[in-house]
């Protein structure tokens, strides 16, 4: 090892200096690019919800439609259930930590079928608003751009969804056969839990906030 | 981890998810009081705050990692945020009408 090489960055054993360098924020790699896409996801829905906010706020014929029964009820239950769904997915990363496997499946599996439920639960909605004339493009009630909102922001969260109980079966069985270890079943619950996290502002300003008026 | 340590971390994750769900409820109360549109979204606004402050800390254990990683996540994400927020007077002057505006 010549010390041209050395300057340029070599290690005298051979190895590259990098990979000596300690993992950033002293977690492993997989988990960084984790919170990266987290934070990129964040700001893709940052921006759907800001741009439907400015929309709401400059149109004077925006409509509140969402009465108590059953959109309102509806979306209660999709919140228990996708809430409870990240407590479960708590409980599974914790016993993958601690090596019990069959029990960190079985939370795996209970977190898919609560994914699956809120996805159930939403398309239902859906087929209910489509059948009283809420499309993409028209509505009874009030400006089109309502529903092209509506649809955007609420199907954008249900593809993260659908893609989270994907996901949740797939490192389910992979980290069962072994091929996969807790640190990706933690990583995968990082995902579930941002999921939730969006659900949290999609829900007061999406639906909470087109409530129909009571007198 | 010993067993009291992870008996712990479960009654605080279940006491955080409870903490969540009240503040979830809370938001469906204030849907229907009768206060006007701004107040509305300032609750409801400082309410998912809230909610999504305790998910991320304590369901993501951001709280638990190192605190640069917390400083990295909250200084670009509130910084972008707040930055993407610069438009809103511009949805005001086409709602009063202003030159230009497509509704007056």
């Amino acid at each position: 090892m010549n010390q041209a090489n050395i300057a340029m960055g070599a290690h005298p054993t051979g190895h590259s200096t990098a990979l000596s360098e300690g993992s950033p924020f002293s977690i492993p790699t997989k988990k960084l690019v984790m919170w990266l896409f987290i934070i990129s996801d964040a700001m893709t829905f940052a921006a759907c919800l800001v741009a439907y906010g400015f929309l709401r706020n400059a149109t004077p014929n925006w409509p509140r439609p969402f009465e108590f029964s059953p959109t309102v009820i509806n979306a209660m239950v999709m919140t228990f259930v996708l809430i409870t769904s990240s407590l479960t997915m708590l409980f599974a990363v914790r016993a993958a930590k601690l090596g019990d496997k069959s029990s960190a499946f079985k939370w795996i599996l209970i977190t898919a079928a609560g994914g699956l439920l809120f996805a159930i639960l939403h398309i239902r909605e859906w087929l209910g608003m489509i059948g009283e004339g809420a499309t993409l493009f028209h509505n009874p009630w009030g400006t089109a751009i309502f529903g092209a909102s509506f649809y955007s922001i609420t199907g954008l969260h249900l593809l993260h969804v659908t893609g989270g109980v994907i996901a949740l079966i797939a490192v389910g069985l992979r980290y069962k056969g072994g091929r996969y270890n807790a640190d990706d079943v933690e990583i995968l619950g990082l995902y579930w839990h941002f999921v939730d996290v969006v659900w949290m502002f999609v829900v007061p300003f999406v639906y909470l906030l087109n409530v129909a008026p009571t007198h | 981890m010993n067993p009291t340590e992870n008996q712990g971390s479960i009654t605080r994750d279940i006491i955080v998810y409870v903490v969540i769900l009240i503040i979830a409820g809370l938001q469906f109360v204030i849907a229907y009081q009768h206060i006007d549109g701004e107040q509305m979204f300032a609750r409801m606004f400082l309410l998912a705050l809230l909610e999504a402050g305790l998910a991320v800390m304590f369901f993501m254990h951001l709280w638990s990692e190192s605190r640069r990683l917390l400083m990295f996540v909250a200084v670009f994400m509130l910084f972008v945020l707040a930055t993407m927020n610069y438009l809103w007077p511009d949805s005001f002057r086409i709602l009063v009408g202003a030159p230009f505006s497509s509704y007056h």
